[in-house]
């Protein structure tokens, strides 16, 4: 990989503008999967989904495919899906439990952890056989029972990583009555024809929503009007949302966006859960308010239900929104191609109708077939195809550049809540995983 | 008439192939679900995710979506061929008739082909000479894998 030393790659990213090669170039792809997606901290999923011994479930970190399962000694391992002898997926995809993994191909089993257990016609081999198990993630972490994985053997830990991006994680458990959350009521998983940066890029660009989202826009205001306690529709917090992403420029402009060193950015003071949730004056939230405060107090629960951090990203693979319960991952495929898993949280201690509500929410706008991700799509694809083009080879991230204000926190601020600010920060991190080392 | 569910079911089929998304909806009762599950077998449609599930209102406005100048994974909207068949009556209940048909779906859009298949079933009510759906339910035989967006009506 010579031909991307430190110098060219910091060509390629400028501080206003990126180079095309950067989500078209299949070489600069490879070496993301090993520099980025092969040392970050990846986001895996939620501890409820592997809630008992031998639960697990399968995913990927970057192109890798990988098991998540409950230890018998409690822990969360994560382990390479490849068999060691000659290389089969040892687990089908999906969920369940299992006491072990048993290879389809030769009958080779190996335990929770990894570790061979057993395998036919083990005279064949002369020596011991001990360290042939599967390969294991070196660094498992959970935070406020998000589990991260990282497939490098040493670099920042969990915390160190999230930085201020903790406080995202805190509201969205915080949230929860008793910080008890769960994944469940079905997973979308939407694919595109683009680059996997390009879905971070979009997650808190409040410049893109009056345009992308015109249509949705347009139509959620000629929806019914959400309608009073015990009268409401089923979709009512969709047409909230739609309607919100309608919102004059200068409300945009007003929005809070902030960066951290490691990539990862929020968007506030967007939406309060007046605006947006189910309403402060309905019945349910007020229901939903009780419970909350009945564990945590009620001073402690006004502030939480204060604080709107709406559009979290942690970079490289995961965006939430704390409000509505919803995470989303995503998983490069190639170049052009990318797929993001959608993943809706129960607050297990809460009014049934808070969790309906986000199921509405993630049909209409989140979906594979809802009114609103359909047309990001669209827009990723047409940008992907842009990136065609050889007569045009940079992209403009300068918005609000020049403009950032260093916060006592060691966050980063755009000037502006259109600032491509978050950009920024994603493209200084990424530099400084492609050059770690070269 | 023998064969008039039949002939229903391609009517439906034929407005949605020629994109008289209008004439369509009419089809549906005013109190209509439409509903393409995300789950295989799946049984809740309040506490877990669907593809699609609209009301009538929402299936008016997604049409109305459709049409919108701006609506960029709709404009154009793909071309679709809707292929009905093994039609099968799986009973009467509540002045409704069930009935069960297959679809294959081929749609064609931005240089893009894709094939759907699914399992349908229609809840028909009888309105004069013809029918009006009350429920339309579309279980995709890869509901539960990576898809690319979805801008069509099945
Ligand atoms: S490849 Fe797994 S047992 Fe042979
Ligand atoms: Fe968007």
């Amino acid at each position: 990989m010579g031909a991307f030393d430190r110098e060219r790659l910091a060509m390629l990213v400028q501080p206003d503008r990126v180079h095309r090669s950067v989500y078209s170039d299949p070489a600069i792809f490879e070496l993301e999967m090993e520099r980025v997606f092969g040392y970050a901290w990846l986001i895996l999923g939620h501890e409820s989904q592997v809630r008992h011994a031998g639960d697990y479930f399968t995913t990927r970190m970057g192109r890798e495919p990988v098991i998540v399962v409950r230890h018998d000694d409690g822990s969360v391992r994560v382990l390479v899906n490849r068999c060691a002898h000659r290389g089969s997926m040892v687990c089908a995809e999906g969920r369940g439990n299992t006491e072990r993994f048993v290879c389809p191909y030769h009958g080779w089993s190996y335990d929770r952890g990894g570790r061979l257990h057993a395998m036919p016609f083990e005279s064949g081999y002369a020596g011991k056989l001990g360290e042939l198990g599967l390969h294991a993630a070196p660094r498992v972490a959970l935070y406020r029972g998000f589990i991260f994985a990282s497939l490098a053997e040493s670099g920042p830990s969990l915390e160190d990583f999230l930085g201020p991006a903790c406080a995202s994680f805190d509201d969205l458990v915080d949230r929860a009555p008793g910080g008890e959350l769960e994944v469940t009521g079905g997973v979308f998983k939407h694919a595109y024809n683009g680059n996997w940066k390009l879905m971070l890029e979009n997650h808190l660009d409040g410049a893109h929503p009056a345009w992308v989202h015109a249509s949705s826009v347009a139509v959620a205001r000629g929806a019914p009007d959400p309608g009073p306690p015990g009268e409401e529709h089923y979709y009512d917090i969709a047409v909230r949302q739609m309607r919100q992403n309608g919102a004059p420029d200068a409300v945009w402009e007003a929005v809070g966006v902030w960066t951290t060193r490691f990539g990862h950015g929020y968007l506030g003071d967007y939406h309060n859960d007046d605006r947006l949730v189910v309403g402060l004056g309905n019945p349910v939230f007020a229901e939903y308010h009780r419970m909350l405060a009945a564990k945590v107090g009620e001073a402690e629960a006004k502030r939480i239900l204060g604080v709107t951090l709406w559009n979290s990203i942690i970079y490289p693979n995961c965006s939430f929104m704390s409000q509505f319960r919803q995470l989303r991952i995503v998983h490069p495929l190639a170049v052009d191609r990318s797929v993001v898993y959608t993943y809706s949280l129960r607050m297990k201690q809460a009014p049934p109708q808070m969790f309906r509500d986000t199921v509405a929410f993630a049909n209409v706008v989140n979906g594979t077939a809802s009114w609103v991700l359909t047309d990001d799509l669209e827009v990723y694809e047409r940008v992907q195809r842009g990136f065609s083009s050889g007569a045009v080879e940079w992209l403009n991230i300068g918005r609000g550049h020049g403009r950032d204000v260093d916060e006592p926190d060691g966050t980063r601020r755009g000037g502006t809540g259109t600032s491509e600010i978050y950009i920024r920060a994603q493209m200084r991190v990424w530099l400084d995983y492609m050059t770690a080392g070269a | 008439m023998p064969g008039e569910i039949e002939q229903f079911l391609y009517h439906e089929a034929h407005l949605l192939d020629t994109q008289r998304f209008e004439e369509w909806l009419d089809l549906f009762t005013e109190d209509a679900t439409y509903w393409v599950p995300l789950e295989q077998n799946q049984s809740d449609p309040v506490e877990t995710s669907s593809i699609i599930h609209d009301d009538r209102t929402l299936l008016e406005l997604r049409v109305k979506q459709a049409r919108h100048p701006r609506a960029h994974a709709r404009t154009p909207m793909a071309r679709t061929v809707h292929q009905v068949g093994n039609v099968r009556l799986l009973g009467e209940s509540d002045g409704e008739l069930r009935v069960a048909s297959t679809l294959v779906l081929v749609e064609f859009r931005a240089e893009r082909q894709r094939v759907w298949g699914g399992l349908v079933e229609h809840r028909l009510r009888s309105a004069g000479a013809t029918f009006r759906i009350s429920h339309k339910r579309i279980d995709l035989v890869n509901s539960e894998g990576e898809l690319d967006g979805i801008a069509i009506l099945f």
